[in-house]
């Protein structure tokens, strides 16, 4: 017994520690416990009251159970029997009323944040309305205001509050920015739903997909952008600009043929699959090959050399997207394209 | 063959925990394969679609064919034997239950050998568990397989209805009834409501799948949502249903080794009762994310909370029954005991969870995936080991080594506890669940790494047990009927293992704790309420065994009448097997209504001699 003692003295400051540790870390870009916006925020204030709550419980019945388990161990050889005790009604209603004030104490903001949240912002003049549609494996952002659309990487301006619609055009996804808010699923058909959130901060903040939707459904990774209200100005003017073909015409035959047929850029091509406009100036090609000159890890290269893996491969990088592989570009057409994608920059921010 | 016919209710509880236990196994397997493949960041351990098939597997099995079972399994092993019965109340169903669970379960993984095992999870949310995004035969296997599997549970828990409210023996009023039967009693009342929802529901997504139907699928008209309700109302009271028999065993398990009556025995009643209520007002708080509006979001949130008052109160109760016992540790006491702090971190978890707001947050990450574990595994998985290192003399007539035992409970624990409880940590940080591979650089990496050490651990634990299981079975069978010397319940006044009409003479309960009342009062044994006589027994049957069988047959017939080639003219061969299928079904049934079968008398010299011989 003494060993299990121990034990739990031993874990319990590591324990304390690592609660500590951890509340204060985790990527202030992803974590729920860093959160960047106030609807995070609220969230993680309802978080932590219930995690206070029951704490107490957890405190209260690991107490009691290690007391009565030094305590009461039968000795060896020993053949008294204990009292046969029925109950205890005033116990059993202690037990049965502290629970229930606790649960008032934790039910009544609940209550009163779910309302919160749920309010619609979709008619709001002030907030910034985006369509969210999700797809096997990428993300939509559609702006109905400003009559454009972008994949992948959702740019906000800062501080503005952000109303989503949030649909589905295949199976069940949901579209989860965890730093910033909770979570809301995209249905097909009519079950549209509504959030809002904003970001009062500038800066990078990552999204994935939280429900199962298919074989790359961990890899359904995208961005948040808050950037100032002129850049975003800039940017919604700059993805409405036509954009060139590539100057070699072999490179531009083989894009226009085999890449416009589905993709977008600028004035040209068509809306089914994501829009490729400013491709050049994203985070990240895909949602996960993280664009930087500077890699580090087996997702990461520079956006030339991530434009040619995708587009060498996209299903290695996502097992099973719509893309495919495109049967019959050479690797001249692939390095050309890939080249001259990773220069349609858009050049927003100052 | 006796163990393919037989009807004994004490054969077909080992039958189930054979089957239950391979399945634990295989789902075992399955869960650490999936820990291998998160053990680091961009792993390629598995395939993508291997990935989703193992996850899914995994969760179907370990819900459906493992911890079902294992719970069937000791309440065929104990109630009879707790309520003063020879018998359930029909045996040939309770055979029929075991083999149609166990040929849906075969179905199931057959799935595995035949091109692909269903993949969309174990919730198999429309669409994409419909044929335009799972175009091969995975999702038909998961439809059939559990449908078929479903039946086996839906009679089996009317047997045991029926069992209690009429084959308890005299004296034994409801409010005298053993814990464990209580639990037994609440689960098959909630199996009885539920699982006719998952046939409903399986059945619209065969039409789905097998017959081009459009329940689910929004782009012929369907409501994709429809699916989740339909699941989930059987889905949330399937998690009572799994987790209530838990709390029976560890009420029995903490009484009998504190050597002290359960605390509060009518509140527990009520607890359980009120817990089974409840369980069917909560389902949608597995959908707060859906979008069903902040009334729904608000009042599922607070019922949900209120699950948490009587699930206190037997906490507290178990605490209390502990307090001033004099308590001994065996194992399967360890067991129970490591699963009071256990389940309670996995209740509170679920409080949190209830708070829709905040579980838009949890909702679909790795915390979820914590909760969930400490509740079926730190509970009900505890829970399970815990009756069978206590009943497995009475059962087998043999005791599990007590070394070999507590190694078991402390790598198993603390692999447990290392395995989940760092994935609470993982959800926060923002790890979404069912994903096959996580990037690197995301801070995720070292507790995953951990999780993985733990599940290894755990896989241990197991080894233990199985090497415990396989040793015992060379030990002579010399257990008493009492071996714990604190049995309270009438189980405990028989042989071990007991003969096959368990009670020569059905005792007369006098109290609660019935054996208890009678140490107490200075007796030996319970007064007998009838003279010892001839015993009526029914006869062994293979019958369910083919029906099981012809099940098996119509459903994969059924599930491949579109690839397959025509038999005569344009008829489906697939259709062809099929009906054979039914056919041997019903045969089966129709030898079963015409054959008049009496079963047979053990006589009276027979049982003396038993009694003779053993007591
Ligand atoms: C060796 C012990 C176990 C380990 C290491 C383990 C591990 C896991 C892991 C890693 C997942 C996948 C989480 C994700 O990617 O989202 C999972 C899912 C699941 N596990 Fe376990 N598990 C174990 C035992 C059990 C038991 C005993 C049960 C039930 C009786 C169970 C029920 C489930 C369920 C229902 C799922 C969800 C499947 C789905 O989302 O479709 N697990 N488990
Ligand atoms: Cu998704």
């Amino acid at each position: 017994m003494m060993k299990r003692w121990r034990f739990v003295k031993r874990l319990a400051p590591l324990m304390a520690m690592m609660v500590l540790v951890l509340a204060a870390c985790g990527r202030s870009d992803l974590s729920t416990l860093n959160p960047q916006g106030p609807v995070a925020e609220e969230q993680f204030g309802l978080m932590k009251l219930a995690i206070g709550i029951m704490l107490i419980v957890i405190v209260a019945v690991f107490a009691i159970s290690l007391f009565v388990i030094i305590r009461f161990r039968r000795r060896p050889g020993d053949k008294t029997i204990p009292k046969q005790v029925e109950g205890n009604h005033k116990l059993e209603i202690i037990w049965t009323v502290i629970p229930i004030i606790m649960l008032i104490i934790l039910g009544v903001p609940t209550v009163q944040s779910v309302f919160n949240l749920a309010k619609d912002y979709s008619k709001d003049p002030e907030a910034v309305q985006v369509i969210v549609t999700s797809h096997q494996y990428w993300w939509e952002f559609e702006y109905p205001a400003y009559g454009i659309k972008t994949a992948q990487e959702l740019i906000i301006p800062k501080g503005k509050t952000i109303s989503i619609t949030a649909k589905s055009a295949d199976v069940l996804h949901s579209f989860w920015i965890p730093s910033l808010a909770g979570k809301i699923d995209t249905n097909p058909g009519a079950n549209v739903n509504k959030m809002y959130f904003s970001a009062p901060k500038e800066g990078v903040y990552l999204g994935k997909c939280a429900e199962l939707c298919g074989p790359s459904h961990g890899l359904m990774d995208f961005k948040v952008k808050s950037v100032d209200e002129s850049s975003f100005d800039r940017w919604v003017a700059a993805l409405k600009e036509p954009v060139a073909l590539p100057s070699d015409p072999a490179i531009a035959k083989a894009f226009e043929s085999k890449c416009l047929s589905c993709h977008a850029v600028g004035d040209l091509g068509g809306p089914a699959y994501p829009n490729l406009t400013g491709i050049g100036s994203r985070e990240t090609v895909g949602g996960i090959l993280v664009n930087t000159d500077d890699p580090q890890y087996s997702n990461e290269g520079s956006v030339y050399d991530n434009l040619h893996r995708w587009i060498k491969n996209p299903d290695e990088v996502k097992p099973g997207n719509q893309m495919g592989k495109i049967e019959d570009l050479t690797e001249q057409e692939i390095e050309g394209i890939a080249k001259y994608l990773s220069e349609l920059k858009l050049n927003y921010e100052q | 063959m006796d163990w393919l016919t037989t009807v004994d209710h004490k054969k077909i509880g080992i039958l189930y925990m054979i089957a239950g236990g391979f399945f634990f196994l295989v789902g075992g397997l399955e869960a650490i394969l999936i820990r291998v493949q998160l053990w680091k960041p961009l792993n390629n351990f598995v395939s993508a679609d291997t990935y989703n098939e193992l996850l899914t597997m995994h969760g179907t099995t370990m819900i459906f064919l493992a911890a079902m079972p294992l719970l069937f399994a000791l309440m065929n092993a104990v109630i009879p034997l707790q309520i003063g019965a020879r018998d359930v109340a029909f045996p040939f169903v309770n055979s029929l239950g075991f083999w149609t669970f166990l040929f849906g379960g075969i179905l199931l993984n057959v799935s595995w050998f035949t091109g692909g095992a269903p993949d969309a999870g174990w919730t198999s949310y429309a669409p994409l568990a419909g044929t335009t995004y799972n175009g091969d035969h995975g999702v038909d296997y998961y439809v059939l397989g559990l449908q078929i599997a479903g039946i086996g549970t839906l009679i089996g828990g009317i047997n045991f209805l029926v069992t209690i409210i009429n084959m308890r023996a005299p004296g034994m009023t409801f409010m005298r009834m053993p814990m464990f039967t209580w639990a037994a009693f609440i689960t098959s009342a909630l199996i009885l409501f539920a699982f006719p929802a998952l046939a409903v529901g399986l059945a619209a997504l065969m039409f789905d799948r097998l017959f081009d139907a459009n329940f689910f699928d929004p782009s012929g008209g369907g409501n994709a949502v429809l699916w989740e309700h339909i699941f989930w109302i059987f889905g949330h009271p399937e998690v009572y249903i799994l987790i209530l028999p838990a709390f029976g065993v560890i009420s029995e398990v903490i009484s009998t080794f504190s050597r002290k009556r359960l605390f509060g025995y009518s509140s527990m009643v009520f607890a359980t009762i009120l817990i089974g209520f409840l369980g069917f007002m909560v389902w949608a708080h597995h959908m707060f994310t859906v979008g069903l509006g902040p009334v729904a979001n608000a009042l599922f949130s607070i019922a949900t909370m209120l699950i948490a008052v009587p699930t206190g109160i037997k906490i507290f109760n178990w605490l209390f029954t502990m307090w001033g016992g004099s308590i001994k540790f065996t194992t399967a006491n360890l067991f129970a005991v490591g699963f009071i702090p256990t389940f309670v971190m996995g209740g509170v978890t679920g409080v949190m969870l209830a708070a829709a707001p905040a579980d838009f947050q949890y909702h679909d990450s790795y915390f979820v995936v914590a909760h969930f574990h400490y509740v079926i595994v730190g509970g009900l998985v505890l829970g399970i080991f815990s009756g069978l290192h206590y009943w497995w003399p009475k059962m087998f007539g043999r005791m599990l080594n007590e070394t070999l035992g507590k190694l078991t409970f402390w790598t198993f624990f603390i692999g447990f506890h290392l395995t989940f409880f760092i994935q609470h940590f993982l959800g926060l940080l923002g790890m979404p669940r069912r994903i096959w591979t996580y990037l690197d650089g995301l801070g995720f990496n070292e507790m995953n790494m951990i999780s993985t050490v733990g599940a290894f651990l755990m896989g241990f634990g197991t080894i233990f047990f199985l090497l415990n299981v396989v040793i015992t079975a060379f030990k002579p069978q010399n257990a008493p009927a009492d071996p714990w010397e604190d049995g309270r319940t009438l189980e405990w006044t028989i042989p071990s293992p007991p003969p096959e009409y368990n009670f020569a003479q059905t005792p007369l309960v006098r109290g609660y704790d019935a054996y208890w009342k009678e140490k107490t009062d200075g007796h030996k044994g319970m007064t007998p309420a009838e003279p010892i006589g001839p015993i009526h027994m029914p006869s062994p049957s293979i019958l369910p065994f083919f029906m099981g069988f012809g099940l098996f047959i119509a459903g994969l017939g059924f599930m491949y009448a579109k690839d397959w080639g025509n038999l005569f003219g344009s008829f489906k061969s697939g259709y062809a097997l099929g009906i054979v299928g039914l056919l041997i079904l019903f045969g089966c049934m129709f030898l079963r209504s015409v054959i008049d079968d009496h079963g047979f008398h053990i006589e009276e010299e027979e049982i003396l001699r038993d009694m003779g011989g053993k007591a």
